[in-house]
């Protein structure tokens, strides 16, 4: 079972309190009705499914409820850092140490 | 009293508390203390079950947790047989009943033995050469059979009767394993104050120091510095000593699993103990201290019962106090072995020879055995042991050949030299390194906050181990977050040391020979084996390890994986490393089932959910059925009643009179904050704005994809404030989505969710006379059509309590729903219950309500949907607001497939003979005389005979459904055609008068 | 239907009979003993930053704003769920969703006395209880006196108020009741072993 940092919650839970809500950063059209097909098939359907540095969502569920986002090593399954819903995606991560999750 | 083989004198157990037990029937003694293995070593029994494949006779290996072949059925009584108990591990209780496994008729006369004399067909890889045809014969005689014939205890066949426990343990320091080197880390870490959890798997701490005589700290043998020093971290606050506690999975981020078995060494346990207890501990630091596993030697023969690992044999003494045999050989390639040598031989035990496999050894234990009279072989090997039930003879030849020399022998003990226990490491994900000198693989690098010390770190000798430990122990309290230690370090003053050995088949069991030296007793896997796995072709050790099964036994080749890979890199020409190591993989021993499971049986294997107005439904008999974890009120069967009966009698009287429904388990949730209305607008397809306070609108909520999600009743209970109901099934996840989009897209808006599923017990009163019943109880609501007309909600009182009382309907009767906070939910029930009785009001359950919505033709999300159908697909285009600019789902829903011609939508069916009900699921077809297969242009949703319209009807899924109104289509089912007319769905009052009759 | 019939009922209604789930349940092992609590007053509380003042002096105990705490006053306890959101439980019979509806204060405030039930775990033995099923470290330095967060326990959702040194509040929904208080009973069970 991982421990996960809630950045809302400030400390490291257990993985069972949390819930995994998919890629993050998708952001939804202002102007959905405007949407392309395509642009539409990409929203929605589209996701990278990378091996590696991942950015995804998470809800604490059975804790703070508040859904938030994750940077995770799809390799590893270590958890690079977590960060609040609505900030943007981080340009630089910090430096993974061996043992460093997410600490 | 307690064995003949049981040394007056020797050994750390009381003569004085006997233990009886039994072994296949026969009647032994043994002593509080002892294992099942000891006890009957103390009885001179060797023999104590029949390996896997050839049924050949095996004996009692080791003295731990590695054993491979001494696997017994323990029988407490019809339920408690439990299966493959390591009788090394076992502990012994008074009255304790065992029984060998894989033997018929008896475990000296085997039938299955012929298996050993046809073993030429039964090399490795046979399963997947022999079964191959004729391929249908697998499923039916070759697999079955096989089955039956593989396996070794039987399992019981009743449920377990024990209970388990678990418990979620949070520690800065984590010692896995609990020899010296266990102890030092743990009293140093201990020392500073920090949380410690210290295990071992033994009943006893002490590791290898239960054995090594000449072990010597803090001026007290080493054994008894062990319980001491248990004693003292017993009695600290911050530590928690386990034993009997095997850390069986090294998980993510220090997370450790471990059982403690806490009852199986009892004789009655306590009703309140559990058997075994799961423990999963998340540690700031961890130390594994696992120690290391002594290897036995590959000659021919070398399964023969009485053939044993010398520390194992050595346990037996010095712990135990039972000689393994009156007449011993060893068979050695390292130090190790001498000391068990030595020990037996001043407990009196004669040893025939040292037979070693060094040309020339020198050090003090060689010494020591040369002046104690004890014959030392070197440079030669044991080619072969004597015997079948028992060794009787080994075997001598120099290991470069020549002549044979035969020595009597009742027992061969054994030593290729010792395995760094790597396994939870490994399991860690940390990557290990081969030591070319020591030829051992010892942790390389660590992926967790975790560190290893002795002898599984590949340090020999205890002062080193110590040393190591205790700076491990110090250092990771320090690390965990741990002032200064104020401790002393515990100082070795006399040890033992033996490293190096053999890897590999020994001479007589090379590549030259056909003879049967086992690498893996559990799996009967053999030298030869292994080269022939390599010959057809094998490469990677994975290959050669699924081929042979080598390592794969529940064992998990603790004693065998070495020596398996040392054959396999010779017979490859590759060095050690480049083959490589399998990984170790969780359990490092079998767990079971019970504990894993733990508290999760029974009442606690799924929260059963039940509504305040259950008790009352039970009472009146009521059958429930799950509806996701809640038990609903199905139907009221009557004396004399089925179910159909039950059914049709509840159906009539909500229309004739009236019905209660408890439908307390709708997903409830209460939207409030100035931008409600706005956010509603995005979460459902209808428009909400302009819905003024104290009515309701039937909702539609779609996903992104434009399919239909769930639906429910919503009434505005104030500009701010929205009472939405969900389906039952629906609610956690309708929540989640509404939370998710209210948290993440629409962050802007200023407005809460709150779940109120379990505030407000609902009770459905519907039907002509609803209103009649409930006008008496209410207080400061007007109850007239044009004060409280359909689909409007108002606050007031109902019996004297707060009610949200709903005018709406699911039956398309007049009807009300009665929202009263939970703990009333009963009391108003059996007022209202009462009242109902003055106008003949029927109780009526789920599914009642099934029939009496699908006479209305309303859809059950999940049912008539199945998150492929649209609002139009459904029919509810007019739910849909025409004018918005956005909601949930409005993109989804203009997709090309989702506007095309042709698609499924729900319509109503009517089978021509009214009398049958169609099967929900059925296909429907458009020419029933097509070839198979048949085109299918829809199935049913929904069927139900229904009373009141005193005919079958239907709700379906058909392609173009709504342009084939009056058509015929067909239902193929295995008896028959059921003819079928496409209809309208709504089968009862078309024109709805009823909701306000 | 007769127009008479369908006015409001002027006489008096009868009193309906709380009932409250699981009323009475206790069960005691060596060191912990787990029991029913009696019904208390809630809401659950959600506001921004800027109402949180207002609605602290409107309920008369300050609203926590650090993760996993609560605050106490006069029987009214305030535990912090979320960076929004607070559970106000009452055990001195003051309603605070009266107290709320005075606050002009953005806020949401919603009653939910009868959608949750509370277990008290008392004893030396209350934490090994508990941890039974909740993977949270419950050491009081983790997790101390005050300390509230809302969790698991085996496969039900709870909150956790620890009220002293061996006194927890466990708080679930009404129909997880049985599941949690039966859970928490054979921790009891095994925590005394």
């Amino acid at each position: 079972m991982l421990l996960i940092r809630c950045p809302y919650c400030e400390e490291e839970r257990p993985e069972l309190e949390f819930r995994n809500a998919g890629e993050a950063h998708v952001a939804r059209s202002a102007n959905m009705v405007g949407e392309s097909d395509d642009d539409f098939e990409k929203f929605f359907f589209i996701r990278s499914n990378p091996k590696g540095i991942i950015y995804e969502r998470w809800r604490h569920m059975h804790g703070c409820a508040r859904f938030f986002n994750a940077v995770r090593d799809t390799v590893t399954d270590k958890f690079v850092m977590t960060y609040r819903a609505g900030e943007p995606k981080p340009s630089k991560l910090p430096k993974n140490s061996n043992e460093g999750l997410a600490k | 009293m307690s064995g003949a083989l049981r040394i007056p004198g020797a050994g750390r157990l009381s003569q004085a508390k006997t233990a009886r037990f039994s072994f296949d029937g026969q009647s032994y003694a043994g002593i509080e203390g002892d294992t099942l293995a000891s006890a009957l070593l103390a009885n001179g029994v060797h023999l104590v079950g029949r390996s896997f494949k050839y049924h050949r006779p095996r004996g009692i290996l080791s003295a731990g947790a590695e054993e491979p072949n001494a696997l017994v059925q323990i029988v407490r009584d019809d339920a408690r047989k439990t299966p493959n108990v390591r009788a090394t591990v076992q502990e012994l209780y008074d009255g304790l009943a065992a029984n060998s496994q894989n033997r018929w008729p008896s475990l000296s006369f085997d039938v299955g033995a012929v298996n050993d004399l046809a073993s030429p067909l039964f090399s490795a890889g046979f399963y997947y050469k022999t079964f191959m045809w004729p391929k249908a014969a697998w499923k039916s005689l070759y697999e079955p059979k096989i089955r039956e014939a593989a396996g070794l205890g039987v399992s019981p066949d009743r449920p377990d009767p024990d209970h388990y426990s678990s418990r979620y343990a949070h520690c800065d320091v984590l010692v896995l394993g609990g020899g010296a080197a266990g102890i030092a880390a743990a009293l140093a870490a201990a020392e500073t104050g920090v949380r410690v959890i210290l295990a071992d798997e033994q009943a006893e701490f002490g590791g290898s120091l239960r054995f090594e005589s000449g072990a010597k700290i803090d001026g007290k043998d080493g054994f008894a510095w062990a319980q001491a020093a248990i004693a003292r971290l017993g009695a600290m606050d911050n530590v928690r000593v386990l034993p009997r506690t095997t850390a069986f999975g090294y998980y993510a981020q220090n997370f450790v699993g471990l059982v403690e078995r806490v009852s199986d060494h009892l004789k009655a346990p306590g009703h309140d103990l559990p058997r075994e207890r799961l423990w999963q501990v998340r540690a700031k630091r961890v130390v594994l201290a696992s120690g290391a596993i002594e290897r036995h030697m590959v000659f021919a023969n070398n399964d023969r019962p009485g053939v044993m690992l010398a520390a194992a044999a050595r346990t037996f003494l010095n712990h135990y106090g039972v000689a393994v045999g009156k007449n011993v050989g060893i068979y050695t390639a390292n130090d190790s072995a001498y000391g068990a040598a030595i020990d037996l031989k001043k407990a009196g035990v004669n040893v025939a020879a040292i037979v070693d496999l060094r040309d020339n050894p020198t050090g003090p234990v060689i010494d020591e055995a040369r002046a104690l009279g004890i014959e030392i072989n070197s440079g030669r090997a044991v080619i072969r042991a004597g015997g079948k039930l028992r060794v009787s003879s080994m075997t001598v030849q120099p290991k470069n050949g020549g002549g044979e020399r035969t020595i009597p022998v009742d027992a061969i003990l054994m030593s290729a030299g010792w395995t760094p226990s790597v396994h939870l490491f490994s399991q860690s994900r940390g990557k290990v390194a081969f030591n070319d000198e020591t030829k051992r693989f010892v942790p390389g690098t660590y992926a967790q906050d975790c560190v290893s010390v002795g002898a599984c770190n590949g340090t020999d000798g205890l002062a080193a181990t110590v040393d190591e430990a205790y700076a491990a122990g110090a250092r990771a309290a320090k690390d965990a977050g741990a002032k200064a230690a104020k401790g002393v370090k515990p100082k070795v003053d006399a040890s033992e040391s033996w490293s190096r050995g053999m890897l590999g088949a020994a001479p007589g069991a090379g590549p030259d020979t056909t003879v049967k030296a086992f690498v893996d007793f559990q799996n009967d896997v053999t030298a030869k084996d292994i080269r022939q796995a390599v010959h057809e072709g094998m490469r990677s050790i994975e290959h050669v390890k699924r081929f042979t099964t080598n390592g794969m036994a529940t064992d998990q080749g603790k004693t065998s994986n070495m020596h398996g890979l040392a054959i396999a890199a010779e017979t490859l020409g590759k060095p050690i490393p480049e083959v490589g190591l399998t990984t170790f993989r969780a359990p490092y021993t079998p767990v079971t089932f019970g504990a894993i499971v733990s508290h999760a049986r029974g009442p606690l294997f799924d929260p059963t959910r039940r509504t305040a107005i259950h008790p009352w439904a039970e009472a009146q008999g009521a059958v429930f059925e799950d509806v996701g974890q809640w038990k609903r009120a199905w139907y009221f069967p009557q004396a004399g009643e089925d179910m159909h009966a039950a059914v049709d009698r509840e159906c009539v009287g909500v229309r004739n009179q009236a019905g209660l429904f408890d439908a307390s388990t709708l997903g409830k949730i209460e939207v409030v904050g100035p931008d409600a209305a706005k956010f509603m607008e995005l979460l459902y397809t209808n428009p909400w704005e302009k819905l003024e306070p104290g009515r309701c609108r039937y909702g539609i909520m779609l996903r992104e994809d434009g399919f239909i999600y769930d639906d429910g009743v919503v009434g505005r209970l104030a500009p701010d404030r929205f009472h939405v109901t969900t389906t039952t099934g629906g609610a956690p996840r309708v929540m989640n989505h509404m939370e998710d989009y209210l948290q993440t897209e629409f962050p802007h808006l200023n407005v809460w969710l709150t779940s109120i599923t379990e505030q407000w017990a609902v009770i459905a009163v519907q039907g002509p006379k609803s209103r009649d019943i409930i006008a008496p109880l209410v207080e400061g609501i007007d109850m007239s059509d044009e004060a409280l007309p359909h689909m409007s909600v108002r606050e007031g009182k109902i019996c004297g309590v707060p009610t949200r009382l709903f005018r709406m309907s699911f039956t398309g009767e007049r009807g009300f729903e009665v929202n009263v906070p939970a703990d009333y939910g009963q009391a108003v029930w059996e007022v209202l219950w009462a009242e109902g009785q003055k106008h003949g009001a029927t109780a009526y359950g789920t599914e009642a309500m099934h029939v009496l919505r699908a006479e209305k033709g309303y859809i059950i999300v999940g049912q008539d949907t199945d998150g492929t159908v649209t609002p139009n697909d459904a029919g509810l285009d007019w739910a849909v607001g025409k004018k918005k600019a956005d909601f949930v789902g409005i993109r989804g829903m203009a997709r090309p497939d989702l506007v095309a011609k042709g698609r499924k939508q729900l319509v109503g069916l009517k089978t021509k003979d009214p009398k049958v009900v169609l099967e929900e699921g059925a296909q429907i077809v458009e020419d029933p005389k097509q070839a198979i297969p048949m085109k299918m242009i829809g199935h049913v949703t929904s069927s139900y005979w229904s009373q009141n319209c005193g005919r079958s009807i239907a709700l379906a899924l058909v392609a173009g459904g709504r342009d084939r109104m009056g058509d015929t289509l067909y239902v193929p089912m295995p008896d028959g055609v059921i003819e079928v007319e496409v209809a309208g769905m709504v089968f009862f009052d078309e024109t709805g008068g009823r909701l306000n009759g | 239907m007769a127009k008479a019939a369908a006015k409001t009922a002027a006489t008096a209604s009868p009193s309906a009979e709380r009932r409250p789930a699981l009323a009475g349940r206790t069960v005691s092992a060596t060191g912990v003993k787990v029991e029913v609590l009696p019904p208390a007053l809630r809401i659950s509380l959600r506001a921004p930053e800027a109402s949180v003042a207002a609605l602290s002096k409107a309920l008369g105990v300050t609203l926590p704003k650090q993760p996993k705490t609560s605050a106490s006053k006069a029987g009214r306890t305030a535990l912090w769920l979320g960076p929004d959101e607070w559970l106000v439980i009452d055990e001195a019979g003051k309603d605070p969703l009266a107290n709320c509806a005075k606050v002009s204060a953005l806020h949401s405030s919603v009653g939910i006395s009868h959608r949750n039930i509370a277990i008290s775990v008392t004893g030396p033995a209350a934490e090994a209880a508990i941890n039974s099923g909740c993977p949270q470290d419950l050491s009081l330095e983790a997790f101390p006196v005050g300390a509230a967060s809302r969790t698991i326990l085996g496969k039900a959702e709870i909150v956790l108020l620890r009220t002293a040194d061996e006194a927890f509040r466990v708080e679930c929904w009404r129909s997880f009741s049985d599941y949690v208080f039966t859970f928490l009973s054979e921790g009891a069970r095994d925590a005394a072993g």
